[in-house]
């Protein structure tokens, strides 16, 4: 892991060479499959369909694999079996309407679904949510990462077939937090917390103290969880160099997020574009070398410890005063003509909300960038050449929730 | 050395399998239907419909204005306006609904009908113990189901409904003084013919 703080972007762009159209393709996996000009593979293969009722799929996702004895040829992923039209239905629901559908994107981490929705419309309205609200999504936005990264992590050890017991510990330190999201807005998942111009209610009396408690007992879990995990023979023998993605890959598929990162790409959000209020927060951002399952399940590990110190942070300084901007209004909002794209870092990359007002009360165009479906799309990259169990495992390290990725 | 992770591992589950005899937050399962954790007192599930008083036809807060009607996210929400009016706690003659119904099968329990209600009537529900073998009938709330009193949101959200009460306390109050100033100032003002722009 490195610390050095590297520009965005620069010197990754340089060395890629675009192939010709309709030169066969480059790949980049150790053994080449015997494959035709167009594209189709030939010989004696074996077409498997992985899913979508497949436990190691993380919900209803089909991959057709092409499998060369128990080595892939070829993966396509198939999705859309989850999808319910949640563009269309916010086109014709009011602003306010769609916030709650937006906890149903990703149904891990609805709190930064929340923010990114109200980051969107509060650009687009010319409304400024006051300090106190502010310091409150930054809590809750990184108490939503610790929530996705240990359920992550969770997941990733159930597919290296460590049944239970990591998904356990890792559950239980994640119903603190959600019992702490449903003290403070009456559900543990689908929250519908943030409004456009701040927050919907303020914080219950005694929140700050239990919140404080768990930010501090989570350290020590973490420990408990390396202690486990990060030197264990069998993790690393079924993660490193597994699923290993280049750098100029991840920045032309547009992947974001930790799997970006993993790749060595200096490129968070929260550096970038300081939304919020992140500039006031010391914190350093986790940067992997390989790019390979195990410097994805590192990143995250260390993201987590970083998440800890902004929550320590902003807990410790948070200001009393109102939630609420003033001029924002519950009925009749009604934004000017425009159009804009607001964007944050989700715990699985850069979720954007592309909005068009045309003036009325529901927006003309509404359009998701999902982290989960762009991050999906190099799937195939980095599983051809691997065997059948790497790819679960590879999927698990994509991090993908099915919400999102069909919404 | 080879097998040194599955010690560490086997130590590791030890001490939290010990460990949740003894410690509070290693052990965080109840046995539901025998033990019950308190509920949160933010917490929602269903909405219900206020009344004030003991009767709920009288007193029931809604006056049908089909707001949350129109904004209801899942549209769950089916309301009739009755032709009969009734007084409401500033004594104004106010619409009431004839039909209020709620399908809780559609509803989502976003809160925004709760949000958008100008006038304090519709609010969250704590109850969540609602399984039944009749999808139709008995998932599809109306009017007299889904009225509880004033006394019943105290008691689950006894904060909020302070607050609640207070507002429209205030609100009568501000309504009363400035009925009462305006008979004063009626009896007062020697009677002209009315001027053609209003106050």
């Amino acid at each position: 892991m490195s610390d050095a703080v590297v520009t965005p972007l620069e010197g990754v762009f340089a060395p890629l060479q675009f192939p010709e159209p309709g030169a066969p393709r480059q790949l980049n996996y150790s053994v080449a499959p015997k494959m035709s000009a167009d594209g189709s593979v030939a010989g004696d293969f074996l077409e498997v369909a992985m899913g979508p009722q497949h436990p190691s799929t993380h919900g209803v996702f089909r991959m057709d694999v092409v499998l060369d004895g128990e080595r892939v040829v070829k993966l396509k992923p198939v999705f859309g079996y989850l999808h319910r039209n949640h563009e269309k239905i916010a086109e014709n629901a009011s602003y306010l309407g769609s916030m709650p559908y937006t906890d149903r994107l990703d149904y891990f981490c609805s709190m930064t679904n929340n923010w990114a929705y109200a980051l969107s419309v509060e650009k687009l309205a010319g409304l400024q949510p006051p300090e106190r609200a502010e310091y409150i999504r930054i809590i809750t936005a990184e108490l939503t990462r610790l929530v996705n990264h240990v359920c992550l992590v969770g997941f990733l050890l159930q597919d290296m077939g460590a049944l239970g017991t990591p998904l356990m510990y890792a559950f239980r330190e994640r119903e603190k937090i959600l019992d702490l999201f449903e003290a403070l807005s009456g559900s543990r998942m689908m929250c519908n917390y943030m409004r456009f111009g701040g927050c919907r209610v303020d914080l219950p009396a005694g929140w700050l103290e239990n919140a404080k408690q768990v930010v501090e007992n989570f350290p020590r879990f973490l420990d408990d969880f390396e202690n486990l995990l990060s030197a264990n023979e069998i993790l690393i023998a079924r993660t490193q160099g597994v699923g290993a993605l280049s750098a100029a890959l991840a920045i032309n598929a547009g992947v974001t997020g930790p799997l970006l990162r993993a790749c060595g790409v200096n490129y968070d959000l929260r550096k970038v574009d300081k939304y919020g209020i992140y500039e006031r927060f010391d914190f350093r951002v986790p940067l992997g070398d390989h790019g390979d399952v195990y410097d994805r399940y590192m990143v995250r590990v260390l993201e987590m410890r970083e998440s800890l110190k902004i929550l320590r942070h902003a807990l410790r300084d948070i200001p009393s005063g109102p939630i609420m901007d003033p001029k924002a209004k519950i009925r009749g909002f009604r934004p000017k003509i425009g159009e804009v794209y607001g964007r944050i870092e989700g715990p699985k990359g850069e979720l954007g909300f592309y909005l068009i007002s045309d003036g009325g009360p529901n927006p003309y165009r509404y359009r998701v960038r999902p982290p989960s479906l762009i991050n999906l799309t190099i799937l195939e990259d980095m599983c051809l050449g691997r065997n059948v169990s790497d790819v679960v495992v590879i999927l698990g390290s994509i991090d993908i929730v099915l919400g999102e990725v069909d919404r | 050395m080879l097998g040194a992770g599955i010690i560490k591992g086997m130590a590791e589950t030890a001490r939290n399998f010990i460990g949740s005899y003894t410690e509070a937050n290693l052990l965080v399962t109840v046995e539901y239907p025998e033990q019950r954790l308190p509920l949160k007192e933010s917490m929602r599930n269903f909405p219900f419909l206020v009344f004030d008083g003991e009767d709920w036809q009288k007193g029931l807060r809604c006056v049908a204005c089909q707001i949350c009607e129109k904004e209801c996210p899942p549209q769950c929400i089916f309301i009739t306006k009755d032709a009969a009016k009734k007084p409401d706690y500033m004594g104004k003659l106010q619409f009431q609904p004839k039909v209020f119904d709620i399908d809780t099968s559609v509803c989502m329990s976003c809160q925004i009908c709760v949000e958008v209600c100008p006038f304090e009537a519709i609010k969250m529900d704590t109850e969540f113990e609602l399984s039944t073998d009749n999808r139709f009938g008995d998932l599809l709330l109306n009017k007299e189901q889904l009225a509880r009193s004033n006394e019943h949101y105290h008691k689950i959200h006894p904060t909020e409904a302070t607050e609640v009460d207070e507002r429209l306390a205030g609100e009568k109050a501000k309504a009363e003084a400035k009925a009462k100033a305006a008979v004063a100032a009626a009896a007062a003002k020697p009677v002209l013919p009315p001027k053609p722009t209003a106050q």
